[in-house]
């Protein structure tokens, strides 16, 4: 992406991101496949913030709200219940809390700690609840 | 001197020039003029014909004005069998960029890709350089409607209004003194006839002759390419010639009064 921003003195949109991303990953699937599962979170000025789920079989969605791994199977139905189109980001951390808390309560692995990252029209930052 | 250092493409003169490259656009000082214009609200391209015969079989495909994209078009000067090489390579840089990025191609990668193609023909090889030199025009959601202008030594440079080709001085000095930026496209569509009519190189100029085309972009956000009917171009050129008519007869009756 760096070097994209380098030759070309303009920014990757989000959606062009995560379709290169994609587009790397089918490529590797035949040959020595990357085994990883992804969620791709993007500003850009023009459409706003958004997100893309991709995983290891280069799959590429938009989603409003995304998670991988065994965390999905309990923190998909929280999102189905507390997501709204307009929320704060605020309101969405909250949303995140209750995420976390159902972990702790509910999973069998014990995650301790989360790191919670949030990108806007600034960039990207840390933020701990 | 300069005779010895002018055989190979890929070597410097005593003096650091490329002779063949220059040679290359040289070429291009002959070829059929071709006129771009950015507008308000999109491109007007105009270009001269040089095969013009009535035994010439009406054809689909244009020698001058070529489509690279949806959003992306450009007119040739030079040898149009180099040409077509070049344009090939711009339509599957361009369709490459669409297949990894899923987003169209930003204009200005796309000319300088075809740039860096022509590069490698000045550098290695052996291989002599393209003689084409293109007018690009297009859109993209980063920097809008866009003019480019690239020769075969591989350089490209960006403008709101240029000519190359035959006469392309005189063209230019005509723009330096009337073009008007942010003006509308239809009369940047006259201004290009005007230009036309004073570089072309024969005294009666009509349709067949001239190519005519009008990149914009519609309320709907899809970039459109239209070239211009025949009975289009024959009432612009004719209102030019009325308009050129009346200045001679105005600065005549000016002089006249003296």
């Amino acid at each position: 992406m760096k070097l994209y921003e380098l030759n070309n003195d303009l920014n990757l949109s989000t959606h062009a991101a995560a379709s290169f991303t994609r587009g790397e990953l089918a490529k590797a699937l035949r040959k020595g496949p990357y085994q990883t599962n992804l969620l791709m979170a993007g500003y850009d000025a023009n459409t706003g913030p958004s997100l893309y789920f991709i995983d290891y079989l280069a799959s590429l969605a938009k989603v409003d709200f995304g998670a991988q791994g065994y965390a999905a199977n309990f923190v998909l139905s929280v999102f189905d219940r507390e997501w709204t189109p307009d929320m704060t980001e605020q309101q969405a951390l909250e949303v995140i809390k209750k995420c976390i808390h159902e972990l702790h309560t509910r999973f069998l692995i014990s995650q301790p700690v989360f790191v919670i990252k949030v990108v806007d029209e600034n960039g990207t930052r840390t933020v701990t609840l | 001197m300069s005779r010895r250092y002018d055989q190979s493409t890929t070597t410097f003169s005593p003096e650091g020039r490329l002779h063949q490259v220059e040679y290359a656009i040289e070429a291009i000082n002959n070829a059929g003029t071709c006129v771009g214009l950015q507008s308000s609200e999109g491109i007007v391209l105009a270009a001269e014909k040089r095969t013009v015969s009535k035994l010439l079989a009406p054809s689909k495909t244009s020698e001058k004005t070529y489509t690279v994209d949806d959003h992306i078009s450009c007119l040739v000067a030079g040898l149009t069998a180099d040409a077509n090489i070049l344009i090939h390579q711009a339509r599957l840089a361009s369709q490459r960029y669409m297949y990894n990025y899923q987003e169209i191609m930003p204009v200005e990668q796309a000319v300088k890709s075809v740039c860096n193609y022509k590069q490698a023909y000045t550098q290695f090889g052996g291989l002599r350089p393209f003689g084409v030199a293109f007018v690009f025009a297009g859109w993209d959601e980063h920097y809008g409607f866009q003019l480019y202008q690239s020769d075969p030594s591989g350089n490209y440079s960006g403008w709101k209004a240029t000519v190359i080709g035959q006469n392309n001085q005189a063209g230019k000095s005509i723009l330096k003194t009337d073009y008007v930026e942010n003006s509308s496209i239809d009369i940047n569509l006259k201004l290009s006839v005007k230009v036309l009519l004073k570089t072309l190189d024969s005294a009666s100029p009509s349709p067949d002759r001239i190519e005519l085309s009008v990149l914009r972009r519609g309320e709907d956000g899809k970039i459109t390419h239209t070239m211009l009917s025949d009975p289009e171009v024959q009432f612009l050129i004719d209102e030019i010639q009325r308009e050129i008519e009346l200045e001679r007869k105005q600065t005549e009756a000016a002089s006249g009064d003296m």
